[in-house]
């Protein structure tokens, strides 16, 4: 397709390094976390001072005074105070997400750059109050006289103390989201030796990329960290082999910690413009965003795994743009757990599901596996919920902008399932 | 960074307690601002001879009030500056000219005062004699130079015959508060080529519209030497190791340029500079090559670990960027490339066998690629740093912090701006015969002096 005047291009992006939770960024919030992440990427542009269309991103785990977390943080910026912002959320899709409504701004010619971003920490999580203590304050907030107050004294209870702590589990069943994906895992059979080799392959390619200086320019270090601190280059079969479950059955499950992505703070931007607005300040253009597609499936009720929103949105977008799922150079599937990866391509390679769940006449296939997460992937950095999405968007672009001899003329299939059953994927093309 | 001792004998009781005891008196040196007149107050210019001319119209053009004979003490108490032309001194004999000059003008001059002789290349010139009076010149101003108080400065100009009118952009440096911590120096003109000095229009934006590249600009003395470029008028382009790209990032975004995060003794590093400049600013006006390591041990102690880092660092990759680059045509005409030596690389040092060979090596290589780029209007020479305050002096045991504080005519640490202003010195359009040059700024600290 020729290059219309309102292409979304992406010229590049900035992360910080990625922190196991409560290790180098313990201390850290998101707002400090963001704000590092945009001035990286501010200074790797050149863009001190100016202003940008839009900010959009998000963080999962907000502070209540978090509200307007993407501006404060581009208050706090080398950005121009002028630079307008949003927040979204949406789980572990919430900086691509953000992408896709910062592209869909500039190709509409309603902005001509903007950022997209994401942050989480779970390391300064919000702890709320007792929903029981809650009740009784906003109670005693409404009270009129001092009868009413003494009333509301009676209902303290020293069990009230005890706050809300976040859980990473889904709100309609209760469930931690890797106990759900046990499910998934086994309805595929998906074995053990199969998501181990996925994780060393993860670390393997992520060591790789860092060796050949791949995130020289889109990492900038931050409190010390100057690499994802969960990465393990020396990450072994055997030694991943002798891992307990950790999910699922504790004695015959599949999914381990090391197959799993551990509990992540970091942060991750990227930045896009019309080619007119890169060109104008000499900046590169990395890619193209082409298309995105949303998705949503009933886990609550049982019909589907909870993480297997992409593999419906995938045939959707694939059917709109004329493609079939081999049409792609790189493949950039989140790894949120391993099995994830793997039930999801099995799913596409099963006829059973692609007719009667995809409704399609054939399977969609098979994929390279060479050509899946080639500069590692979450298991491998780490994973910052709200910061994933802007972490691969900025990866996928780099890569195909290295290389003019694509197969298909340079082509990133991006897929992140969220939780609520969410899912949301997209297409770049070299630009 | 903070110089207590300074600070303390400049307040009233600490001045007067350092007079009863004859404690030195480190003065507050003036430095430049933007804004301010290259020189506050009048200039008397001596002495006879080629550059006469050429150093009075530089002068006047920078707004400098110049008095060619001494005005009455009533009229004009003190002066800002001399300036002697001695190149007219052609023996030993007629250097009695000196005395007759500054023997008495020497007493009326002001606070943060310049002192500059101009004088010919001794190995330009003509005769034995007139070369023996030229050689004198130094050893004459690196004495007045430690008479000096009050944070005054005497340095030697020398110009080669037909470079005259290349003596503007070293005099107004010299003269200006940019040029404070550079003292006891000699500053080499020539020879003339075919690529004339070209005066910036606005002098406090000598750099507008320059691409400049700075290496170690994370911290210390790159940062200021990136911040000093930008103020000036330069974009410049922020380099400095992958790891310290945070530091790297806050400089970059308060000087509203680039940062560009590469191991400069990556293979690929030259490459990575010449593609980030030719693609952002198509191409490159100034290449300043401040980064640097020490890896200090005696020689029976040193790993060979040590060795090779410092000399790669320091060393090995300047001249591998620069052969790079001048291989390449990303730099613009009238490029201009300054390394950063060090007082040690001149003196040595003990634990630094490494660090001096290496930095007495950028001498060498400033030495040995000038006269090959001469005739391609672009220059290069180097700064060598002395006692400069920084973080890492800041570490140093007190005792060692203020021996190498005090041991200068100044009595004091000179700051990372002073090196920073030498070095944008060397890259003016004005400095184009300026080449070859390694410049101390170290307050004539008494080491390899």
């Amino acid at each position: 397709m020729a290059p219309t005047p309102n292409d979304a291009v992406i010229v590049g992006g900035n992360r910080i390094p990625f922190a196991r939770s409560n290790t180098a960024y313990a201390k850290a919030s998101n707002q400090d976390m963001l704000t590092a992440a945009l001035d990286g990427l501010v200074a790797r542009f050149g863009l001190a001072g100016e202003r940008i269309g839009e900010v959009a991103g998000g963080a999962v785990l907000k502070h209540a005074r978090d509200f307007n977390l993407v501006r404060e943080s581009v208050l706090g910026s080398a950005l121009s105070p002028e630079t307008p912002a949003f927040d979204i959320q949406k789980a572990c899709d919430t900086s691509l997400e953000a992408t896709v409504a910062v592209a869909n701004k500039i190709r509409l010619g309603q902005i001509s750059s903007g950022i997209a971003c994401g942050v989480d920490t779970t390391s300064d999580a919000p702890v709320a109050l007792n929903e029981d203590l809650r009740r009784v304050l906003m109670d005693a907030n409404r009270a009129k006289g001092a009868m009413d107050y003494v009333k509301l004294l009676g209902h303290l209870r020293p069990d009230q103390i005890v706050p809300e702590i976040p859980r990473n589990a889904e709100a309609r069943t209760g469930m931690a989201m890797g106990d759900h994906q046990a499910i998934t895992t086994e309805e595929w059979g998906i074995t053990r030796e199969a998501q181990d080799e996925l994780a060393v392959a993860s670390h393997r390619n992520l060591a790789a990329a860092y060796d050949r200086g791949f995130f020289n320019d889109l990492v900038t270090p931050y409190l010390g960290l100057a690499k994802d601190n969960n990465l393990r280059p020396d990450s072994r079969l055997e030694k991943l082999a002798k891992l307990k479950p950790a999910f699922g059955d504790r004695e015959t499950g599949t999914m381990t910690a090391a197959n799993s992505t551990p509990l992540t703070d970091g942060a991750a931007s990227v930045l896009l413009s019309t080619r007119e607005w890169a060109e104008a300040r000499d900046l590169p253009v990395l890619a193209k965003f082409v298309d995105a597609e949303s998705a949503a499936v009933d886990y609550v009720h049982g019909h589907e795994g909870l993480l297997m929103a992409p593999a419906y949105a995938v045939p959707r977008m694939l059917a709109r743009n004329g493609l079939t799922l081999q049409d792609f150079d790189l493949y950039e599937i989140h790894e949120a757990f391993a099995s994830t990866v793997l039930s999801t391509l099995a799913a596409w390679d099963d006829k059973a599901f692609c007719t009667e769940k995809l409704g399609l006449d054939d399977t969609l296939g098979t994929i390279d596996m060479a050509k899946l997460n080639v500069a590692g992937s979450s298991l491998a950095t780490g994973h910052p919920f709200a910061a994933t999405g802007a972490r691969i968007v900025a990866t996928a672009a780099k890569l195909l902008s290295e290389r003019d001899d694509w197969a298909h003329g340079g082509r990133a299939l991006i897929s992140v399932c969220a939780a609520g059953g969410n899912g949301l994927v997209a297409i770049l093309e070299r630009a | 960074m903070t110089d207590r001792y300074s600070q303390f004998v400049n307040s009233q009781l600490g001045e007067k307690l350092a007079d009863m005891v004859g404690m030195p008196k480190p003065a507050k040196l003036r430095r430049h601002e933007p804004g301010q007149p290259l020189i506050e107050g009048a200039v008397l210019l001596g002495g006879d001879g080629r550059l006469s001319d050429a150093a009075a119209k530089a002068m006047v053009g920078a707004g400098v009030e110049v008095h060619t004979e001494l005005a009455e003490a009533e009229e004009t108490p003190r002066y800002a500056g001399l300036v002697f032309d001695a190149t007219g001194l052609t023996s030993a004999a007629a250097l009695v000219a000196l005395h007759e000059f500054f023997h008495t003008t020497i007493r009326r001059l002001g606070a943060s005062a310049r002192v500059i002789v101009l004088g010919t290349v001794p190995s330009a010139t003509e005769t034995p004699a007139e070369r023996t009076a030229q050689r004198a010149l130094e050893g004459f101003v690196r004495s007045l130079a430690k008479e000096l108080r009050a944070g005054g400065t005497a340095n030697l100009i020398e110009v080669h015959p037909g470079a005259e009118a290349g003596i503007g952009s070293p005099l107004r440096f010299l003269l200006s508060g940019r040029s404070a911590f550079v003292d006891g120096q000699r500053i080499t003109v020539g020879p003339a080529t075919d690529h004339p000095p070209v005066a910036p229009e606005d002098p406090d934006r000598p750099h507008a519209g320059k691409v400049a590249v700075v290496t170690g600009a994370a911290r210390g003395i790159g940062a200021a030497i990136a911040r000093t470029f930008a103020r000036d008028g330069a974009s410049v382009v922020c380099v400095d190791l992958p790891s310290a790209g945070d530091a790297l990032a806050k400089v970059a975004n308060d000087v509203g340029g680039t940062a560009l995060q590469v191991d400069i003794t990556a293979d690929d590093a030259a490459q990575t500079i010449i593609d980030h400049v030719t693609a952002r600013h198509g191409g490159l006006d100034i290449m300043v090559h401040n980064a640097g390591i020490t890896r200090d041990k005696t020689m029976a102690g040193m790993d060979e670990g040590r060795w090779n880092l410092t000399i790669d660092v320091n060393l090995v990759a300047i001249e591998q960027i620069n052969d790079a680059l001048l291989a390449s045509d990303v730099l613009k005409a009238g490029a201009r490339i300054v390394c950063v030596s060090s007082m040690s690389g001149i003196a040595g040092n003990r634990g630094q066998t490494n660090y001096a060979a290496s930095k007495a090596g950028v001498i060498g290589h400033v030495d040995g690629l000038a006269p090959t780029l001469a005739g391609r209007g672009i220059t290069i020479n180097a700064v060598a740093p002395g006692f400069i305050e920084t973080k890492m002096t800041d570490a140093m045991p007190l005792a060692t912090k203020e021996i190498g504080r005090r041991l200068n005519s100044l009595s004091q640490g000179g700051l990372p701006v002073d090196v920073a202003e030498t070095i944008g010195f060397f890259a003016g359009g004005d400095a184009v015969w300026v080449n070859g040059n390694t410049l101390r700024v170290c307050g004539q600290n008494l080491l390899g002096a």
